[in-house]
């Protein structure tokens, strides 16, 4: 509000006339001995019993303030848990579902929802322990192995506001929709047995540390709690996206293509699904991004607006590529498009403001784009459903632009006044990114492929040739997705 | 008695029905096909990979018909069915030896 002129001295005035009408009456009542020292301090004069109630009443206060803050604080955490495994299971499951061919519908969405099921086991047993506890270098400890000690008081060192079981069952959504994300790029073709038994091993062997490196306290790449190369990673670019895309990569280049691709023709059974699934991922994100500020507070809007921008600067930017390319925009290019922009803020989303969110979604779909359209066929993985080309790729430009855009007015994570990214003046972060970027790489890749090996020969991963063309849903789970004559 | 086998555009397919009903045609069985003849398919799209989809959702209409009015029927066709671009498809008329009603076995045209 502006204060000008006579107005402003008027208001002054008021207020201050204000103040003295109540403060006489109760300097009067407050000292009716004070004759021999007339002074209006005497209103200020405390005696012990008052004092003592005062403290009291304040340290109510202080509790009540907090209990209030914990609660408001809470509710947003469960939704935000709620939303993030909304993602997994509708989300993910109609997204890819849709996009194979209909004789391996049912088998796709089995996998996503196995590992709702199989991880949040794991997360209880010891995956919440390995990612969150003690603080090592590379991975959590066995602290809390079993939930020991992760109740209704809060762990201080994650989110001091919410009950230890909040945070713990918010992380856990995020360790199932990241292995999920890699069933985009096995589809069509790995075996359920191996499928379950290489996802459960890489949540152990690739996604706890990876978590614990760059969330978990005294992690390797933690920005804020005692890192050595402060990473930023608001929501998981480094930790679910790369981790997961490049795994995809890995294990599409393992598992070799589907029979017939790419002369035989693939096209998705229902792009109706696929666009219902990319829907509630993008409100899913929400929870994912916004969430990750772990408290109800102006980080968590400024989060939710960058990652509302990021998805439609991307759906815009994807859609005009296609435009441009085959003079139409398709529907799947504008849902890949969005999916595309909300993995890349992913690791921004706490960290820059509307502007840069916009920048960085229009990039990241342009990129994607060109990696499943062009880059696929250059290099002729089968890549089925683009896991590597939009969670990989975005993942990776994602986390690079964080270190470009980041700002201290947003999220001072280095300390007041200290410059975040190199738009702030801190050139050295990309370098930072960079190196992340690289740890989770090649923890990906090497863990990725010394796993296959072991599932391969544990359980074989690949599904012989006539079950392939019989489908997925018949010859894995004996049933099929769409019965037409019952 | 011939039967008539029509293959026309989805899009006439209410019109033809409603043209046959008037001339009085009571029974035809309708079946959903895909198929090309001169009609070329068209291209679509899906992250880059195209396909050339070249079978196009077509109506068949099957139809056995005493002698007499098969004229008849091929005139309501071909005038409702008619939108003269290519893919309008083709009638095709054959002669039936025998028509058989299953509920009590008669026989001929009677079984129409």
């Amino acid at each position: 509000m502006k204060c000008v002129g006579w107005k402003c001295s008027f208001s002054f005035v008021l207020i201050l006339g204000a103040i003295l009408l109540a403060v006489v009456p109760l300097a009067a009542q407050q000292t009716p001995t004070a004759s021999a020292t007339p002074s209006t301090t005497a209103a200020f004069l405390v005696t012990p019993e008052i004092s003592k109630a005062l403290n009291e009443k304040l340290a109510q206060l202080d509790k009540d303030v907090k209990a209030a803050q914990s609660s408001a604080d809470n509710a947003w955490m469960l939704v935000s848990a709620a939303l993030v495994l909304m993602m997994t299971g509708p989300g993910l499951a109609l997204f890819y579902g849709g996009l194979v061919r209909r004789k391996n519908t049912l088998a796709i969405m089995m996998q996503s929802f196995a590992l709702m099921a199989l991880i949040t086991v794991m997360w209880a047993l010891v995956g919440y322990s390995l990612c969150y506890g003690g603080d090592g270098h590379f991975i959590g400890s066995f602290d809390h192995a079993f939930l020991r000690g992760v109740g209704a008081d809060p762990n201080p060192d994650y989110a001091g506001t919410v009950p230890q079981l909040t945070f713990m069952v918010y992380q856990l959504m995020f360790a199932i929709i990241t292995p999920a994300l890699i069933t985009g790029a096995t589809a069509e073709r790995m075996k359920f047995s191996g499928t379950v038994l290489f996802l459960t091993l890489w949540f152990l062997v690739v996604y706890a540390p990876l978590a614990h490196m760059v969330w978990g306290k005294g992690g390797l790449l933690n920005a804020s709690l005692g890192g050595k190369i402060p990473t930023l990673d608001f929501a998981g670019g480094t930790v679910v996206h790369i981790s997961s895309g490049v795994s995809a990569l890995v294990c599409a280049l393992y598992l070799g293509k589907r029979t017939g691709y790419p002369k035989q023709p693939m096209p998705p059974h229902s792009l109706v699904l696929s666009f219902i699934g990319a829907c509630l991922l993008w409100v899913g994100w929400f929870g994912f991004n916004a969430g990750s500020a772990l408290a109800s507070n102006s980080l968590a809007t400024s989060a939710f607006v960058a990652t509302h921008f990021a998805a439609a600067a991307a759906a815009l930017s994807w859609s005009a590529a296609e435009w441009f390319k085959n003079g139409r925009a398709s529907a799947l290019g504008a849902i890949s498009g969005a999916v595309a922009g909300l993995v890349a803020i992913t690791p921004a989303a706490g960290f820059v403001g509307p502007m840069p969110a916009l920048a960085i979604g229009l990039i990241a779909g342009v990129v994607c784009y060109w990696m499943v359209t062009k880059v696929k066929a250059i290099f002729g993985y089968d890549d089925a459903l683009d896991a590597f080309g939009v969670h990989g790729a975005g993942g990776t430009i994602g986390a690079l632009l964080t270190g470009v855009f980041a700002q201290q007015v947003i999220n001072p994570i280095f300390g007041a006044g200290k410059a975040v990214g190199g738009l702030d003046g801190h050139w050295g972060q990309v370098g930072n990114q960079l190196v992340g970027v690289l740890v989770a790489w090649v923890f990906a890749l090497v863990g990725t492929l010394v796993l296959l090996k072991i599932v391969d020969l544990l359980t074989g991963i690949r599904v012989p040739e006539e079950h392939e063309i019989e489908g997925l849903d018949i010859t894995q789970h004996g049933e099929e997705a769409y019965n037409l004559e019952s | 008695m011939m039967k008539i086998e029509a293959i026309i555009q989805p899009s006439r397919f209410e019109s033809v029905k409603d043209a046959l009903r008037e001339i009085g045609i009571e029974g035809m069985t309708v079946t959903e096909v895909r198929g090309h003849g001169r009609q070329k398919g068209h291209t679509e799209v899906y992250r880059g990979r195209e396909y050339t989809v070249d079978l196009l959702p077509k109506i068949k209409l099957e139809m056995v018909l005493p002698d007499a009015l098969v004229n008849r029927v091929v005139d309501t066709i071909l005038k409702t069915a008619k939108t003269g671009k290519i893919g309008d498809g083709k009638i095709f008329l054959s002669r039936v030896e025998e028509a058989i009603r299953i509920r009590n076995e008669e026989r001929g045209e009677n079984a129409l």
